[in-house]
């Protein structure tokens, strides 16, 4: 019997993904239309050995409620939401609650980042982790490029063996091209390995000498750097798709590709579709509207005659009305966009012409101090007027919009 | 000094059409600026069918480039007006009184004055007050003055209450009057002597020494004025001359369901369903506007074509170009002769030369080549 637990931090995680998030929290934010950690859902249901899914996070339960009940519905699993009382590091969460994960002994469970998007390939991850006895811990990893991979946890693997030798969380230097994909296995006893780390931190914290609460743990730090060398931590590299959702940008990158890998045949629509395209059913679509390619449209969304939308996510009950045009963007729930407008942004894809190349979670401003290019997006609410233009901008929830923006973040 | 071999009552013009009209490109770059349509008429027409109306027989146009082209053109429409076209071609640009000079011969054949106007200009042509009021002064020449809102880019006319001149100011630094030189003048054959054959601005060089012999008088002109020669006014012209329609000949504006305001639309062009036209546009002949097109301030030329869903504003797109899809264009954007813009791109201020395909998004002004 397996578990899985995902990861999905907190209200005061994710602020980059601001403001979408500002409405809805990320983990439930709808990409290819599905909320963001019903993908990781799927692909554990999909495992027939897997038979409980946690989920840890520091948000309020009732944010969570009515997601773990549908999902419930949904997929023949136990699903149940642990929160933590407080923000307690992507360690801290797993460790106070090892008993609900080792109840009915599973002989090892999967360990989710709930903010990672990808092809998961569970059942290989697992063949892998079982192959290897000494193993706590298997990580998925991926290439990345040179420059790129400071940014993510770099880890040294010994070739033969696939045993990890050395692991840094966001090195300073580059130290390897192999990347820590925020996906693991883990057997039990690492929790034993936990409870050590634990300990010491509370030593240190009642000494005097610790940061942090107790109880605050860093996966990354206090467990996987440690046993890095141990012959303990492995990793299997695969070559699936793999992108983090951090920024908008990417939310609309990651869009395109579930869109593509689970090519989801949209509802009877009567428009021209250019594929990859997700309609919910209960959306309203006209019969002269052109949709796609990598769209995907929420519930109870109107879009009217002679629209053109691509690239972009079109979230609940939003309206696209005529002859208006949305590119690279997502329009917020109960949004509007008037006639003849152009909403448009730029995407922020991984470079095409450099192998293992990942999105560039670049800042916001550059260094003149202006905006970026970015996709453009609307919080929710929010009122585009007929036969504007906006370009490259960040609109926030409820703001009524009277003239055209470029480049801008309106409040 | 001239001889008198016509009959006398036979008025003639002078039109200074010049040079190269380089500001009015891309669209010169095909066409020369007196044949490029102005509300769906090339403007040398307007000047000259609004002379013909006042009795003139005779029109001689003064250029320096392309008179080939123009020739061609014009002879032909302008023979149906029972008018006789004469080309004076200047070898090298003369300036705005050289080219009376040039034409001295066919200037001399009468005693009669003629009018001079300069070929960029349109407005409400007062060419029979013109000659009304020239013949009551007795002087030997007047000049047509129109009141503008920044006197200071042209040159000021200051004249006494009957309308004898007294000075030109060239672009005042601080404000002297209003009222500037509008471009159009009728002049008696004697100022002649007064220009030499060689680049003269008559500006400077002639009409001061008029108004110290006090020979020189201004008629303020009624309505709406504006020098067409670059895009931004070209539009704001073609504003002003809808305008005028509506309020005398509404018949010639168009009316539906799809179109607002003041509109001018060519009977073979066909507009599509769910468009919405004006105010202030011109749609030329052969032009096709598919459905669901939203097109405001703007004039397309001969034979273009604007796609399903675009949204135009302030452009002149030029003759058989084609707008794509979905596409956006504003801020003075001027498309040259046969241009592409692919679908659902966005134009803003874009000047796009001849038969150009354009393929990415021009968010900010740009010369395109």
């Amino acid at each position: 019997m397996l578990k899985a637990v995902i990861l999905i931090g907190g209200p005061q995680k994710g602020t980059r993904f601001r403001p979408l998030s500002l409405d809805t929290p990320k983990p439930l934010f709808p990409i290819a239309g599905l909320p963001l950690i019903q993908h990781h859902i799927a692909a554990c249901a999909n495992l027939e050995e897997c038979k409980e899914i946690l989920i840890i996070g520091s948000y309020p339960t009732s944010i969570m409620a009515q997601f773990v009940t549908d999902m419930q519905k949904e997929y023949r699993l136990i699903i149940r939401y642990l929160h933590e009382f407080m923000p307690l590091g992507t360690g801290g969460g797993l460790y106070h609650f090892r008993d609900q994960v080792r109840a009915g002994n599973p002989s090892a469970f999967f360990l989710l980042n709930g903010d990672v998007c990808a092809d998961f390939p569970l059942k290989e991850l697992w063949k892998f982790h079982e192959g290897k006895p000494n193993a706590l811990v298997t990580i998925m990893g991926t290439e990345a490029t040179r420059q790129q991979s400071v940014y993510y946890g770099c880890m040294v693997r010994e070739m033969n063996t696939n045993a990890v030798t050395h692991y840094v969380e966001k090195p300073k230097s580059y130290v390897s091209t192999l990347i820590n994909c925020g996906l693991y296995v883990c057997s039990l006893l690492v929790f034993q390995i936990m409870a050590e780390a634990f300990q010491r931190k509370q030593d240190s914290f009642y000494n005097g000498n610790g940061q942090g609460s107790p109880g605050y743990m860093s996966w990354e730090q206090d467990v996987l750097s440690p046993l890095a060398g141990t012959n303990k931590l492995y990793a299997l590299q695969v070559t699936n798709w793999w992108s983090q959702v951090k920024t908008a940008g990417s939310a609309v990158y990651a869009n395109r590709h579930y869109l593509e890998l689970h090519q989801n045949k949209s509802s009877e629509a009567l428009c021209k579709i250019l594929p990859d395209v997700f309609i919910h059913p209960t959306a309203i679509v006209d019969s002269t509207a052109v949709i796609g390619p990598n769209v995907s449209i929420g519930a109870g969304v109107t879009i009217k005659a002679g629209v053109r939308i691509k690239e972009s996510i079109i979230l609940n009950n939003a309206t696209v009305h005529e002859h208006s045009l949305v590119m690279y963007s997502v329009v917020g729930q109960d949004s509007t966009v008037g006639e003849w407008s152009r909403v448009e942004g730029t995407p922020s894809d991984p470079d095409p012409n450099k192998p293992f190349a990942k999105m560039d979670n670049t800042p916001l401003f550059n260094n003149d101090g202006r905006l970026n290019p970015s996709v453009t997006i609307l919080g929710a609410g929010v009122t585009v007027p007929a036969e504007r233009i906006l370009l490259n901008s960040i609109v926030l929830p409820h703001k009524h919009l009277t003239r055209s923006y470029k480049n801008e973040i309106i409040l | 000094m001239c001889g008198s071999d016509k009959k006398l009552g036979d008025l003639r013009a002078l039109i200074l059409v010049g040079g190269y009209g380089t500001r009015l490109r891309p669209l010169t770059l095909s066409r020369p600026k007196p044949l490029v349509e102005f509300a769906n008429k090339p403007i040398l027409m307007h000047q000259i069918e609004a002379l013909v109306d006042a009795g003139v027989t005779e029109v001689i146009l003064a250029v320096s480039y392309r008179a080939e082209d123009m020739e061609k053109e014009l002879t032909e429409q302008v023979s149906k007006l029972g008018v006789s076209l004469t080309f004076s071609h200047e070898t090298e640009p003369l300036g705005t009184a050289g080219p009376l000079a040039l034409a001295r011969e066919l200037l001399c054949t009468s005693s009669e004055p003629f009018f001079v106007l300069n070929s960029d200009v349109i407005c409400d042509f007062p060419f029979k007050d013109l000659a009304k009021f020239h013949r009551n002064h007795g002087k030997e020449g007047t000049i047509v003055v129109t009141k503008v809102e920044e006197p200071s880019k042209y040159g000021v006319v200051v004249y006494k209450e009957n309308g004898e001149i007294e000075s030109f100011v060239e672009k005042p630094q601080e404000f002297i009057s209003n009222k500037i030189n509008a471009g159009i003048y009728i002049l008696n054959p004697s100022v002649l002597s007064r220009i030499e054959l060689r680049p003269t601005s008559i500006e400077k060089e002639v009409f001061p020494f008029m108004a110290q012999d006090g020979q020189l008088y201004a008629m303020e002109l009624q309505g709406f004025w504006m020098d067409v020669g670059q895009p931004k006014d070209f539009l704001t012209g073609m504003c002003l001359y809808l305008n005028s329609l509506r309020q005398k000949n509404s018949n010639k504006l168009h009316d539906g369901a799809d179109v607002v305001g003041n509109v001018l639309i060519d009977p073979s062009a066909t507009i599509g369903k769910g468009c919405r036209i004006g105010p202030n546009v011109t749609i030329g002949p052969d032009v096709v506007i598919e459905d669901g097109a939203c097109i405001k301030r703007s004039t397309i030329l001969r034979g273009a074509c604007v796609r399903q869903h675009a949204w135009l504003d302030g452009c002149i797109v030029g003759w058989r170009s084609v707008v794509g899809r979905w596409v956006r264009m504003e801020n003075c954007t001027v498309l040259g002769e046969d241009v592409i813009v692919k679908d659902e791109l966005y134009v803003n201020g874009g000047q796009v030369l001849p038969h150009k395909s354009i393929a990415l998004s021009v968010p900010e002004p740009q010369i395109i080549m």
